[in-house]
């Protein structure tokens, strides 16, 4: 049986898709038979980022409504044999997730992979309570800025009120705090919010912070989850949040500014 | 009027997380609040507004009630402010 973890913020754009791009990718890549879907319908992205757009033939809905059965639907990953995308339908709306429906393909993909990761649209409409409705695990993506901390809390209520772990009154789901965009120069200078900060108020495991990066922008603008870019911060800060999600113990790096020479300091870089 | 302007900037930016954190911590521990108070609370509310409405004139935006949860004992509470056109009937 796979387990299930959602990847989920509250608010948009704080990195969702590219985490659960980047988190898929990790687990497959470490031997795990992964899939990942798109519960954002109307407004699919994953496959964009996952560079797979091309590809679609089915989607998730169709899935759900018969229409084609998982193995038609599920888009293999060029880059990895162990990773598979369930796209999003871009034409329904979101009443085609039922719980039911939902709730059976996660079932027929739980038998066959080891992990499914579900990518949680923004709000707290169908799509997203449904992402986290049958999660085991949740991955909460936080931007170190306020509306976006706030709205991560709102989740965590969710969570713990409104899943299938807590009204079958079974262990609840476990919740991780992903931090990402954290620029240390910022929180140095005392514009940013901490980790330490971020932390104290969600008062959730850490498992990892994502630094503010290029790197990002580079791998979506070509399909390709950043964390094949191992030569990148952030590609590195996905590969140990990887690792700490399996178990392993590793030291958060990127979190402190990188100490400068004299020859930097005077000739700036 | 430069030199001036950076303290002053820099100052001003060592500020702005610690706003941010302050203003957080506070919200959150409203929203949460609101989320754990058990369902009942805004039907208890409704009723009891109905119940006083009878006796005297009352603002329903000026009557809260709230449920505290301590380590001992849980404390609900009931405060409602009387305007100053409420002359009870005699």
């Amino acid at each position: 049986m796979a387990r299930i973890i959602v990847v989920t913020s509250g608010k948009g754009g704080v990195g969702k898709t590219t985490t659960s791009a980047a988190f898929s990718m990790g687990l497959a890549r470490r031997g795990y038979r992964t899939a990942v879907i798109d519960f954002d319908v109307g407004l699919r992205n994953l496959d964009l980022v996952m560079g797979c757009e091309r590809r679609v033939v089915y989607d998730f809905v169709n899935v759900i409504n018969g229409e084609a059965n998982l193995n038609q639907a599920l888009i293999r990953d060029k880059r990895s044999d162990n990773l598979y995308v369930l796209p999003a339908s871009q034409t329904r709306d979101k009443e085609a997730l039922t719980r039911e429906g939902v709730g059976r393909v996660l079932e027929e993909l739980a038998q066959n992979f080891d992990y499914v990761v579900c990518d949680s649209p923004a709000g707290i409409e169908r799509g997203a309570t449904m992402a986290m409705y049958f999660a085991d695990d949740a991955l909460v993506v936080t931007n170190p800025e306020v509306s976006s901390v706030r709205d991560s809390d709102r989740m965590l209520g969710i969570l713990a009120s409104k899943s299938r772990r807590a009204e079958n009154n079974e262990e609840p789901i476990r919740e991780f705090l992903l931090l990402t965009r954290y620029s240390p120069e910022r929180v140095h200078r005392g514009e940013m919010l901490s980790v330490k900060d971020v932390q104290d108020i969600l008062s959730l495991d850490l498992l990892g912070v994502i630094p503010e990066s290029p790197a990002v922008l580079t791998a979506s603008n070509s399909g390709v989850p950043v964390i094949l870019d191992d030569q990148s911060d952030a590609g590195q800060a996905y590969q140990d949040m990887v690792g700490r999600y399996l178990g392993e113990s590793l030291p958060h790096r990127f979190l402190d500014l990188p100490k400068k020479g004299l020859f930097s300091r005077l000739f700036g870089g | 009027m430069g030199l001036l302007d950076y303290f002053r900037a820099s100052r001003n930016k060592k500020g702005s997380a610690t706003v941010a954190r302050e203003r957080l911590q506070i919200l959150v521990a409203h929203d949460r609040a609101e989320r754990d108070r058990p369902s009942y609370l805004p039907k208890l509310q409704e009723e009891l507004i109905a119940v006083i409405s009878k006796y005297v004139k009352i603002d329903r935006n000026k009557v809260s009630v709230s449920l505290e949860r301590g380590e001992r004992q849980d404390i609900l509470e009931l405060n409602i402010v009387l305007s100053d056109d409420t002359v009870p009937s005699r």
